[in-house]
């Protein structure tokens, strides 16, 4: 399944859903373009729903690190929702655990925004 | 037992090859009776060591390719993937795991691969080149409690 990436705002945070695969050369490059579109719009308090991603590569975690410090860098905010088992044990592997915030529940973590 | 078989294929340096790879090595996989996870995890250290060949090693010049090997030996599936730049030690690799490379955008293909496979070596290969071996332990060989190394 291509990747493919659904932006949608509540209260004040884009939440973008994202579902197929976030690999070099497909869905990694649309997800930096994604994330810079959505800092060009002032959209600075992202929320990634990863709960149809099922699979990423070692790009596509580059990518998603690389969207934080980006969105961080700019005074924002990129947190992570609903993550599959096989995200979770890359992020695990990988020691992003310690890096991002990660939330099983949408309420629980739009009100984690500032 | 069986004899050893072995594929061979001759990858170009082109983003397409990655699939590519997977692909051969998951088929492989599914004869070779591992199981979905399995094969989950041998697919995604196929595709790190071919996008590091790609990348790294032949830096996607178009004269250079990758050669993807494939062998089944009695207990164990090996993977090779040689490459053609000019080599690199693991001792002279980035650890992704410390604090200062954690924020990094690269550089958890190595890790991934180390992870995900039960052996894992690079040399640098007599006709020039970084070769990554790769071995998985077919699952009766594990459950049976061949050592990973013998």
């Amino acid at each position: 399944m291509s990747f493919k990436a659904t932006a949608r705002e509540v209260s004040g945070i884009t939440v973008v859903d994202l579902s197929g695969r976030i690999t070099l050369g497909e869905g990694s490059a649309m997800l930096r373009q994604m994330v810079r579109d959505l800092l060009a719009k002032g959209q600075h308090k992202v929320l990634l729903n990863l709960g149809d991603i099922n699979y990423i590569d070692s790009s596509g975690i580059g990518e998603l690190v690389s969207g934080f410090t980006t969105v961080r860098n700019q005074g924002g905010e990129l947190k992570l929702l609903h993550l599959t088992k096989k995200v979770h044990d890359l992020l695990q592997i990988t020691k992003l655990f310690t890096v991002f915030e990660v939330h099983d529940n949408e309420q629980q973590a739009l009100a984690s925004f500032k | 037992m069986q004899p050893t078989r072995r594929i061979v294929v001759t990858l170009e340096s082109v983003l397409e090859s990655v699939d590519l790879a997977e692909g051969v090595a998951l088929s492989v996989c599914e004869a070779a009776g591992f199981d979905e996870e399995d094969r989950h995890k041998i697919g995604m250290a196929v595709r790190e060591g071919v996008i590091n060949a790609l990348q790294y090693g032949n830096q996607m010049s178009p004269e250079k390719t990758v050669r993807f090997t494939l062998s089944l030996e009695p207990d164990r599936l090996v993977i090779r993937v040689l490459d053609q730049g000019p080599g690199f030690d693991l001792s002279d690799v980035p650890d992704p795991l410390a604090e200062e490379n954690l924020l990094k955008a690269s550089g958890r293909g190595i890790l991934l691969m180390r992870s995900f496979m039960d052996e894992f070596t690079v040399e640098r290969s007599p006709e020039g080149g970084a070769e990554i071996a790769m071995t998985r332990l077919y699952p009766a060989a594990r459950s049976a409690g061949v050592k990973k190394e013998e």
